[in-house]
């Protein structure tokens, strides 16, 4: 059995430009006041696909107080990324990935990572493998309450 | 049915479209099912690494691969995982065929084995997740055991190539 790993650190979020499936333009170092959630699937990685209606859960839940989620998908067939978005009628912006977005977090190199951004714009945690959900609400709701 | 059959024999031009129209209905689920639905694969459910235990004999550790290649007798090594973390941090020489769990992937790897002796070392990796969910080793093995393969092993990378191989200290190379 893998064993999940979350790690904290205080790095500012990159400073990139996204561009999600419905054209609009993101940027993770630009929600500062947010917290946010940026996690890197793919539509063909069975564990990330498992954790697709909890991140949608979370994004319903939290919205109201300043918590927004976006997946970046890897290697994944653009159309087939569509498909599996609106089937499954995902609630938060999905975007394409590449090797500079996976490097401007500090690389990607397993699936699925989850990275949790506070209001300050730094990255308070991030988890490589399945995610701890229990351990991811309450350090999102923890930033949410502390304004970091 | 007999009725219905011989209905449609005496009114012969009903005959081709009811029996066209049987046929697709009997095929397409068939076909949906093998090609991993209208996601064009995304949404398949592959046969997983986790169908070789951990501890196996088929497998090779880390640590082992490590040495492995620092000796006279290197292994041929496979990337059978994403480009995009090919790209960022891959084994020093392992040569980029793509996931295995996509047609074009098992094909390119036939494509290069075919050309290697049965008898040679072979190591194939993946990590792009945790073993068990890894859609790519599966494929790749049995196809490359149906080749013939005598001294095959997979790199056992129970949660990630970053996590195993990169984050332990093991050489790693960058770029295509």
């Amino acid at each position: 059995m893998s064993s999940p790993k979350a790690s904290g650190s205080t790095l500012p979020a990159p400073a990139i430009t996204l561009t999600d499936l419905t054209g609009n333009t993101l940027n993770p170092s630009g929600y500062k006041g947010q917290v946010v959630l940026i996690n890197f699937w793919a539509a063909w990685c069975t564990p990330c696909r498992a954790e697709i209606p909890q991140f949608m859960t979370l994004q319903d839940q939290y919205r109201s107080r300043g918590f927004q989620a976006v997946g970046i998908s890897l290697d994944d067939p653009e159309g087939a990324l569509r498909d599996f978005c609106r089937e499954s009628k995902v609630n938060y912006p999905i975007v394409m990935g590449n090797q500079k977005i996976a490097e401007a977090f500090g690389g990607v190199l397993g699936l699925p990572t989850t990275f949790l951004i506070g209001r300050d714009g730094l990255i308070h945690a991030k988890y490589e493998g399945a995610t701890d959900f229990p351990k991811l609400e309450q350090e999102i709701t923890a930033l949410l309450q502390s304004g970091h | 049915m007999m009725k219905l059959f011989k209905h449609l024999l005496r009114r012969r031009g009903l005959l081709v479209p009811v029996l066209m129209a049987a046929t697709t209905l009997l095929i397409t689920p068939v076909a949906v099912a093998q090609s991993g639905g209208k996601n064009g694969g995304a949404a398949k459910t592959p046969a997983l690494a986790s169908e070789l235990p951990p501890g196996g004999p088929e497998l090779i550790r880390p640590a082992e691969l490590a040495k492995a290649l620092q000796s006279s007798a290197k292994p041929t090594v496979l990337n059978l995982g994403p480009r995009v973390i090919y790209v960022q941090a891959h084994i020093p020489g392992a040569e980029y065929i793509g996931p295995t769990a996509k047609p074009e992937g098992l094909e390119r790897l036939r494509a290069r084995a075919a050309s290697l002796p049965r008898d040679s070392f072979l190591v194939i990796y993946c990590g792009c997740c945790p073993w068990e969910h890894c859609p790519n080793i599966q494929p790749a093995y049995k196809e490359l055991k149906q080749m013939g393969f005598t001294r095959l092993k997979v790199l056992y990378i129970a949660n990630s190539f970053g996590s195993d191989w990169v984050e332990k200290g093991y050489p790693t190379a960058k770029g295509e």
